[in-house]
């Protein structure tokens, strides 16, 4: 594991004038990153994002009203074991414990639902993890902020629609769901089928094994259904192979539609050509005109303290995710500092209030340099989600180009299934459900 | 009709694709009767050099010579350090080496070159040709014949190596008998040099093939897996039947998945070639070309 640098300059400045190392409250935040494995692009990117949004606040702000973060990594090599074990042995690190906990993986997150919860710890899944966490009053601690899978699959058939002319467009017409066969890749076709009922169109769902370097048959399958469109619910490998046998088959890629696990430029470059024209989704956009992307050049990377090994990845796809998860766990601690005590380390129970009431508006979110960087947020006791919006952002080849402006996803669909689903999962556990009108 | 034989011929351009990462499998298991587990690392490593090489401006050829150059520095590095201290150990232990290797070799990878996800040009471009489409009504890509091309070259190159050499009559002596093969004057460490490094450059081909066709990306040690069933059928001391296992693999998995894949929620692939193995390992055990050991009791 890797000490924070900020701690080993404190302890070093210490040692030098000879006294013992008296250091201003910080805030520890423990990172169960990939650096290595098969999904080492999405850990090293998104973590990477994230420590240089975090270097980026300490060195122009001097941290949060004075606070510094501190951060420490442990591998965890996507592995939910491992994840486990990275989340046990930094939980009681830093002056006040772990802070908040971003698994960046479905499985993990799932792993430490119960121990983050009787732990106290809240859990940051941005864009994946646990769909119906969203129900707060079920998951207090479980965070799925921005947008999770329904509503993003929702906002899918909603772009699909309006490409076809109209919801009403697209009765008749066929969908092909290619997902990757796990937990994850599963997760929609609930959504989907409902969606099909309402809208009238007939969709097909194709499993993909992992980890989806072959998918030949798959493929001519598609070819034979001739659907309109084919959602691609891929992760890693299976990406840039769907686009290539895509290619192969000779089905148009401007037809393909990725979630955003898929819409990363590791996803698109090493399928070279057959990737062009192809569509995905994102709750974040690439590029590094931003002020927010312009002050992590000018405080962080120019200075050659970027995380990031490879400085042309600032600005893709998975580094400004990962300065999406630095913003809203900054602006949270921010905001838990307003209630608890400003200049003061927090608690993990007090973060979670700060995350439950983040409102992230327009005006908060230009003020942060991050306008049409990230959507607007609103998250409450309830509604664990906050935003339901997505993006849609082609690859010409070079460079993903954002092709839409924010689209609301369909909660009279969502909202329902989230709260039924969480009923259930209280209901196997014996909960009972918070009462959010009496929660301040 | 016509899309049944496309599925078939796809499968089988993809067993020639599974062959490629077998016959590594097959050189090692030949010549030492170690079953080298790192073998789906090396294919990682060697693409991830080639790649990584390429990307500081190297030609094509050159950086193919240097990648393969790393591939002999490893083997011997593997003879000396892994393989001599072991010789005459239980085969068992030298499999278990060939695990800690794997994972050695893919920290390796990436600690030298990082785990970037790589894109990888080669010329050839994967799309159906359109002769084949307009005639027969049958996509057969152009990538995937390429493939299939080097695969019988290499095919043959090993068979005339095994065969027609002084130095494939040792390895073969060998795997037949380490102490009996020392006794008559066979240098061991060489020929595991030997056939380490021609290990390493079947796994640099694999590994441009693949990389070529999905990335160079950490998912390329996941192909190995695909070599496992290949090896069963094929037999592990047979080239011809590691082309022979990867033709057999390849197209009843593409079949399965099409056609039982619906019946039973689809995904199948992973598994059915597995089951294939093991429908073949009741009948014939040593594998289609394996040879019959028989123990005197």
């Amino acid at each position: 594991m890797k000490l924070t640098k900020t701690a080993l300059i404190g302890l070093g400045i210490a040692g030098a004038l000879g006294a013992s190392p008296v250091l201003a409250a910080d805030q520890y935040v423990g990172m169960p990153s990939y650096r290595v494995g098969p999904y080492a692009a999405g850990g090293s990117g998104i973590f990477g994002g994230m420590i240089d949004y975090f270097q980026m606040i300490n060195a122009r702000d001097g941290g949060v009203n004075g606070v510094k973060l501190t951060w420490e990594e442990c591998e965890t090599e996507y592995n939910n074991a491992r994840g486990v074990e990275c989340y046990e042995r930094m939980k009681k690190n830093g002056p006040t414990g772990n802070t908040v906990f971003h698994p960046l993986s479905t499985g993990i997150t799932y792993s430490v639902i119960d121990r983050a919860t009787a732990d106290r710890i809240p859990v940051i899944s941005v864009g994946y993890g646990r769909t119906d966490a969203s129900d707060g009053r079920v998951f207090p601690y479980i965070f799925p902020l921005i947008t999770n899978y329904w509503s993003q699959n929702t906002v899918k058939i909603k772009f699909i629609g309006m490409k076809e002319g109209g919801m009403d467009k697209l009765k008749g017409k066929k969908i092909v769901n290619l997902y990757h066969d796990s937990a994850y890749g599963k997760e929609t076709i609930p959504v989907l089928d409902v969606q099909a009922k309402m809208y009238g169109f007939t969709v097909t769902h194709l499993a993909v094994a992992h980890p989806g370097n072959e998918q030949q048959s798959q493929w001519l399958q598609i070819r034979q259904i001739k659907p309109d469109w084919v959602i691609l619910r891929g992760w890693g490998v299976m990406n840039p192979t769907a686009l290539k046998t895509a290619a192969k088959v000779g089905f148009p890629r401007n037809k393909v539609l990725g979630v955003w696990w898929s819409g990363a430029e590791e996803d698109v470059i090493p399928a070279g050509s057959a990737a062009t024209g192809y569509i995905a989704a994102g709750f974040n956009v690439s590029g590094t005109n931003y002020p927010v992307m312009k002050d992590i050049q000018k405080y962080v990377v120019a200075k050659g303290k970027s995380n990031m090994e490879d400085k042309s990845r600032v600005g893709s796809a998975y580094y400004n995710r990962g300065v999406v998860h630095g913003i809203l766990t900054v602006e949270a601690i921010r905001n838990a500092q307003e209630k608890f005590g400003k200049g003061k380390s927090i608690t993990g129970e007090q973060m979670r209030w700060g995350i439950e009431n983040l409102d992230l508006d327009d005006k908060k979110i230009k003020a942060l340099g991050a306008t049409g960087f990230l959507p607007p947020l609103h998250v409450s006791c309830s509604n664990h989600e906050g935003s339901g919006l997505v993006k849609f952002q082609r690859w010409d080849g070079k460079q993903w180009k954002v092709i839409t402006d924010w689209i609301q996803s369909d909660q009279k669909i969502v909202r329902p299934m989230v709260e039924e689903s969480a009923a259930k999962y209280a209901k196997e556990k014996g909960l009972k459900l918070r009462d959010c009108s009496k929660e301040g | 009709m016509n899309f049944f034989f496309e599925v078939l011929i796809g499968g089988l351009l993809s067993g020639v694709m599974y062959a490629l990462v077998a016959l590594g499998f097959v050189l090692i298991y030949k010549a030492s009767g170690v079953f080298n587990f790192a073998q789906g690392a090396m294919v990682f490593f060697a693409a991830l050099t080639f790649v990584s090489i390429m990307e500081l401006g190297v030609p094509f050829w050159p950086a193919f010579a240097l990648a393969l150059a790393s591939m002999v520095v490893l083997a011997v590095v593997t003879e000396r350090v892994v393989l001599r201290p072991l010789v005459n150990q239980p085969q068992i232990t030298l499999f278990m080496a060939t695990i800690g290797l794997g994972f050695l070799i893919e920290g390796l990878a990436q600690g030298m070159w990082g785990a970037a996800v790589h894109g990888l040009e080669i010329g050839i471009v994967d799309e159906p040709i359109a002769w084949t489409m307009d005639n027969w009504g049958i996509g057969v890509s152009t990538f995937d014949l390429f493939a299939a091309g080097v695969s019988a070259v290499l095919v043959t190159v090993l068979a005339v190596f095994f065969n027609k050499t002084r130095v494939g009559r040792a390895l073969r002596a060998v795997a037949d008998d380490h102490q009996a093969a020392l006794a008559i004057g066979i240098p061991l460490q060489s020929i595991w040099r030997i056939v380490w490094a021609v290990a390493g450059f079947v796994a640099l081909v694999a590994g441009v093939m693949w990389g070529a066709r999905n990335g160079v990306q950490f998912a390329l040690t996941f192909v190995a897996l695909k070599a496992l069933p290949v090896l069963i059928i094929g037999g592990f001391e047979s080239v011809a039947g590691a082309i022979v296992g990867g033709l057999i693999i390849g197209a009843s998995e593409k079949i399965g998945e099409v056609y039982v894949g619906p019946l039973v929620g689809g995904g199948i692939e992973g598994w059915f070639a597995y089951m294939v193995a093991l429908l073949f390992l009741l009948v014939r055990p040593e594998g289609l070309f394996g040879e019959k050991h028989i123990d005197r009791v």
